[in-house]
This record gives C-alpha cells, sequence and structure tokens, in this order.
C-alpha cells in the first residue's frame, strides 16, 4: 500500500477544527476523514462533501408508507371485513378517507424516519457488533481529530497542521 | 432613521379613501334593501338549488342516494334559517321546517324578512371580515413580538422594530371593532343571531331554549364588557412595551429595563391565552350561537399566527429593499419563511382536527356548520385548502426558496388570501347565508384596512430606530447565518 502513512490532527473546539478544515482544503490537501464528538453546521460544506441525498430517499420511503397506509386500510376497512365507520355504512374508501387520513400520515412518517434511520446506518457502514472506526476514543468525548492521508510530504504537513490550533499531531500508519 | 415616503403615504390614504367611499356606497345600497329584493333572492336560489338537488337525488346508486338526499333536506333548511333554530327539533320552529314542503303565507314572509336581514348583512360583513382579519393580524404580530422577547430569541432582534411597527395597526382597529361591536348590540345590524329580540323570552315565538340556556355568557353586556376588556389588554400592552422598547434604546442599565420588558411581556401572552380564546368564542363562534367546537380558539389562532407572520416577512423585504434595515441578511427571511412554511401545516392539522371530529360524530348540531360550507360555499371552503397548505407546502419545502425575496412574497400572498377566504368562510355563512359574493362591499373593506395597515405601520416605524440598539441580543442577530444558505449581497467568507 502506496499512501499507509496518516496524520491526525487533533482539535478541542468546532470552530477552531472548521477554520484548519477551510485552511487545508485552501492549501489543496486531501481531507481523508473528520472525527467529531457532535455534529458540526458547516463542516461538511467547508471539506467539499457532496450533499447528502438521504432527503430524496426519506421521500420516496414517505410515499412508500402512504402508498402501504392506503392499500392497508382499504385491504382491512373495506376488502376484507366491511366496516360501518362513523354510521356511514358507505362501504367505500374515497367517501370514509377522512377516517383514514391520520393511518395514512402516521405510516407515511413511519416509514421515512425508519427506513431513513437503516439506510443511514447501512450507507455509514454502522451495524450490531461492528467494531468502532474511530482511531481515538477520545473523538468521542471532547476532540475532533482530522485525518489526512501523507504523501511524502509529512514536514509541509505537520506544520501547517500546527499553525492551525491543533493540540496533538501523530503519524500513524493506517492498516 | 428611515423615512416614511410621499409615494407610499398617498398611496395608503389613496386606498383609505377608496375603501371609504366604496363601504360608504355599499351600506347605503345595502340599506335600500326591500322585501321585494328577498324575494327575489329567494326565488333565484330555489330554482338553482331544487333542481340541482333533485337531479343529484335521482340517481339510482343506493349509496349516493342516502347521501344526497342529506344535501337536499339540508338545502331546505339553508334556505329557511341557517342561523335560526333549524336543528332543534323539539320546537314548534323545526317542525315547520320538516314539513317544508307545505309553505305557509306567513312562513313564507318570515322567511323573507330572514332574507333581507342577510342582504342587510352582506355589507356589514363584508366590513367585518376584513375587520376582524386586519385586528387579529396585528393582534398576532404582538403575540409573535412578546414571545421573542420571552423566549429572549437572538435571531430576529433586527426586525423587532418592524413588528413593532405593525402593531401600531392595532389602536385604530380595536377602536372600529368596538364600534362594530356596540352597532351589533344596539340592533343596527344583524351580525349575531342571539341578540336579536326575543331570543332569551320564552313567551316570546322567536324564544330560543339553546341560546337560553347560553345565556350566562351570551348577554349583550357581557359581551361588551368582555371585548372591552380585551381590547384594553392588548392595547395597554402595546403601549407600554413600545415605550419600554424605545426607552431600552437609550437606557443603558444594566439590562434592568430589558428585564422589565421581559417581565410584561410574560404577563401578557399569560392574559393573551385566555383572551385569544374568549375573543374567538365572541367574535366568531357567537355568530353561530348554536354551533360550538372546543378547538375552536387555536383555529383561528392558527390562521391569524401564520398571516401576522406573512406581514412580518412583507414589511421585512419591502424595508430592506429599501435599506432601511441595517444588519437584516437572508437568514433572517429564511427564519420568517420556515415559520410560514411550518404554520401552514400548523392550520391545515387544526383546520382538518375539526372537520374530521364533527364528520366521525355526525351529530345534527355539529355538522350544520359544514353542511352550510359545503353547501353553499364549495369553492371558497375547499379552495382556501389549496390556497393555504397545497400551495404553500410546493413552494416553500425548498430550503433554498425560503431565503429568496421573490418565492416568499408569492408564497405570502397566496397564504394572506388564503386566510382572507378562511375568515370569510368562518364569517359569511352565518351571517349572510346564501346571499354571499365577492364584489365592491369586500374589495371596499380590504381596500380600507390595507391603507390603514400601511400607514399605521410605515408611520410608527418612521418614529423610532430601527435597531433595537439596547439589545442584549442585538450582535447575536447580525451575525445569524443558518449553516446551510448563502446569503447574496456578501462574501460567503462572512461567516464569523
Amino acid at each position: 500500500m502506496e499512501s499507509s502513512k496518516v496524520i491526525h490532527a487533533f482539535y478541542t473546539d468546532d470552530e477552531v477544527l472548521l477554520d484548519a478544515v477551510k485552511t487545508v482544503k485552501a492549501a489543496h490537501h486531501h481531507i481523508e476523514e473528520v472525527f467529531c464528538p457532535f455534529p458540526v453546521h458547516g463542516l461538511d460544506k467547508a471539506m467539499g462533501l457532496a450533499p447528502t441525498r438521504l432527503a430524496i430517499t426519506a421521500f420516496l420511503y414517505g410515499i412508500t408508507g402512504l402508498a402501504f397506509a392506503i392499500w392497508m386500510t382499504n385491504y382491512m376497512m373495506i376488502d376484507d371485513w366491511p366496516q360501518d365507520i362513523g354510521g356511514k355504512p358507505s362501504f367505500s374508501w374515497v367517501e370514509n378517507m377522512p377516517a383514514f387520513v391520520p393511518i395514512m400520515f402516521e405510516l407515511t412518517v413511519f416509514f421515512a424516519a425508519h427506513l431513513m434511520v437503516i439506510t443511514f446506518y447501512m450507507r455509514s457502514r454502522i451495524w450490531p457488533f461492528k467494531d468502532a472506526e474511530n482511531p481515538d476514543p477520545r473523538t468521542t468525548d471532547d476532540h475532533f481529530l482530522m485525518e489526512i492521508p501523507v504523501h511524502n510530504n509529512e514536514a509541509e504537513l505537520t506544520s501547517l497542521l500546527s499553525e492551525t490550533g491543533a493540540v496533538e499531531i501523530n503519524v500513524v500508519d493506517k492498516h | 432613521m428611515y423615512q416614511f415616503s410621499g409615494r407610499l403615504k398617498t398611496f395608503s390614504l389613496a386606498l383609505i379613501v377608496l375603501g371609504f367611499v366604496g363601504l360608504a356606497y355599499s351600506f347605503y345600497n345595502g340599506s335600500q334593501k326591500t322585501l321585494e329584493d328577498a324575494k327575489h333572492a329567494i326565488e333565484a336560489a330555489s330554482n338553482d338549488a331544487h333542481g340541482g338537488g333533485h337531479g343529484e337525488a335521482a340517481t339510482p346508486h343506493e349509496a349516493e342516494a342516502s347521501h344526497d338526499s342529506h344535501v337536499v333536506k339540508t338545502d331546505n333548511e339553508a334556505h329557511a334559517a341557517m342561523i335560526h333554530a333549524s336543528e332543534d327539533k323539539d320546537t314548534s320552529h323545526g317542525d315547520a321546517h320538516a314539513s317544508s314542503e307545505a309553505h305557509g303565507t306567513s312562513h313564507d314572509d318570515e322567511h323573507a324578512t330572514h332574507v333581507l336581514h342577510q342582504l342587510q348583512n352582506r355589507p356589514w360583513s363584508a366590513f367585518y371580515v376584513a375587520l376582524f382579519f386586519s385586528l387579529g393580524l396585528t393582534l398576532l404580530v404582538l403575540t409573535f413580538y412578546a414571545i421573542q422577547r420571552v423566549a429572549q430569541v437572538g435571531w430576529s432582534v433586527v426586525i423587532l422594530r418592524v413588528m413593532e411597527a405593525i402593531t401600531a395597526n392595532l389602536l385604530p382597529v380595536s377602536i372600529i371593532m368596538i364600534l362594530v361591536l356596540a352597532a351589533s348590540v344596539m340592533h343596527i345590524n344583524h351580525l349575531f343571531p342571539w341578540m336579536a329580540e326575543g331570543v332569551f323570552d320564552p313567551e316570546s315565538d322567536k324564544y330560543d331554549a339553546i341560546i337560553d340556556g347560553k345565556s350566562i355568557w351570551m348577554n349583550a353586556t357581557g359581551f361588551m364588557l368582555r371585548s372591552i376588556a380585551y381590547l384594553v389588554i392588548w392595547n395597554a400592552y402595546r403601549f407600554l412595551i413600545r415605550k419600554g422598547s424605545i426607552k431600552e434604546d437609550t437606557a443603558n442599565d444594566g439590562n434592568k429595563t430589558y428585564k422589565k420588558n421581559y417581565n410584561m411581556s410574560v404577563i401578557f401572552l399569560f392574559l393573551f391565552m385566555i383572551t385569544e380564546s374568549m375573543m374567538s368564542w365572541d367574535w366568531i363562534m357567537g355568530l353561530d350561537p348554536h354551533w360550538f367546537s372546543t378547538l375552536f380558539g387555536w383555529y383561528v389562532l392558527a390562521t391569524l399566527l401564520v398571516s401576522a407572520l406573512t406581514v412580518i416577512a412583507f414589511v421585512t423585504i419591502y424595508l430592506r429593499s429599501k435599506n432601511a434595515l441595517p444588519g437584516i441578511n437572508d437568514s433572517h427571511i429564511h427564519d420568517l419563511a420556515k415559520f410560514m412554511f411550518g404554520f401552514s401545516v400548523f392550520w391545515t392539522y387544526l383546520w382538518f382536527a375539526q372537520f374530521m371530529l364533527i364528520w366521525y360524530a355526525d351529530i345534527p348540531e355539529e355538522t350544520t356548520y359544514f353542511v352550510a360550507r359545503f353547501t353553499e360555499y364549495k369553492l371558497p371552503f375547499l379552495g382556501m385548502v389549496v390556497m393555504n397548505f397545497v400551495f404553500p407546502i410546493l413552494l416553500l419545502i425548498n430550503s433554498d426558496f425560503k431565503s429568496r425575496p421573490w418565492f416568499v412574497f408569492i408564497g405570502g400572498t397566496v397564504i394572506l388570501m388564503g386566510h382572507y377566504v378562511d375568515v370569510f368562510v368562518m364569517v359569511m355563512p352565518s351571517t349572510v347565508g346564501a346571499q354571499w359574493s365577492f364584489g365592491i362591499p369586500e374589495l371596499s373593506a380590504i381596500f380600507f384596512f390595507i391603507g390603514l395597515f400601511i400607514y399605521t405601520t410605515f408611520s410608527a416605524f418612521a418614529k423610532a430606530n430601527p435597531i433595537t440598539k439596547g439589545n442584549p441580543f442585538l450582535k447575536e442577530s447580525e451575525h445569524f447565518h443558518y449553516y446551510n444558505i448563502e446569503h447574496t449581497g456578501e462574501g460567503s467568507g462572512d461567516h464569523h
């Protein structure tokens, strides 16, 4: 592996980190990953990541939930066992639609929320019993970590990073 | 300091004069209505509705037939008396409707008098709809302003003065409101059916047992006292907070004035939540004295709140385009549009919640409210759901659109029109019934109140510093930047 060496730069403040990311990007270095204890607004934009497509999947899941709710209410209340809803025995889904609106709303939200979370986990490669990927446990507490691959420019990167307010800079072999 | 430009002043005064002339004409026209006009109107209406009703009832479909006969029945009722005790089956009055095939002459005359009252009500109702809408949205701007103070909101500090300026409209519309309500109590108009003579008199043939049972609440003295109390409370807060807010600019007393304003706003919000609900029962639900809905206060609140936020956004966008608002950026517009979007959904939720429970239970004295709206007001009643829900959702769901003045303007215009229609549909079915239309009286009233609004708002804005200088959160508001949008007219590096 050619690029098995990486630099880990630690920060203790999200604003300092955000400025550091901008400085590193301005110097045309590739940032492999940033590990944070909490989401930092604007970090994705500063790192130049493509916008998330999670919203699109949420919309599709919502439509699926809505369709499922329509099918389910129609099957349960009209087809399989016709019900007299609110003293209005029309046995028509359309005429009883107001009664089904809460169900349609709830299932739309249910599908969108749950499937979106599952999609997020899969996309982030998180599943039960998986070992943590973050290189340092401090990133789950009060430290931010920026990971930059080294291409024979260790000295240059180290001096750049120390100027950005990093509290600790380590060069590690990544396996 | 902002200067109330001569052109805008002339424009607002022209609107007031135009509205006033139109209203004078409509009121004169309304007072000239005679029983003959009423009989003409009945004839025209019964030709329409009977033809339609019978045609539908003839459909062979079993399920449809039962549904339609319901509609035909309610059509008859609607002509006779939507407001009278049509659902009170025990009174002889109710029986007369049940056998409405046999129209006696005396009944015909009574009916004609009723329709005449509806025709005479039209200019009053048109004025009342615009008046209530103007008063309500100004009040909700004041409430939103109080919320900003109580929650010590950071982002909105640069537009606090905009909200304050809008609330200058409260005093004139409150005075007009008191005059209109006094006119109702003095029988100059017939807006509130429970104020009619004989309703509380068991000897009278107009005696109404249901309303008599509510006489602890529904009596002219209590009504006027409560109405005056609401308006005095709101105007007192508006007067005191405006004074306190201007004092805050130069106070420099370690936030003592700021805290005093905070305390005042807490008290106001507490009183507001009580008076707002009671106001909606008295001024709107009282138009249908038999009918009641427990979430009506919330429903009216939602309508007025989304309109208030739209108006704040409009005035903010206008003043920003005149460079009269230092410190404002796209994120402030974005936040206002988010509120417009969110409260549009909230309104729909309450609109539907109220409808669904009544639809589900199907109790006659509750469904009359929606029957009247589904038969004679179908287009405005369903059209407003498109205007107040579907359109704002589709237009404002996009994050980028919410910070573009043009999109906010288009969305806001539809929202304001939609909520005017909402108030229209709250008031008109009970006061003018089938005799509704949209013409000179309605337009004149709208012009009059828009003119008044522009005049009071911008002259008040010109009287004070456009920024609340003494507010401790001013800096936070000036630097406010929602992370997800790019500001126009400045470098993207101005983040911190």
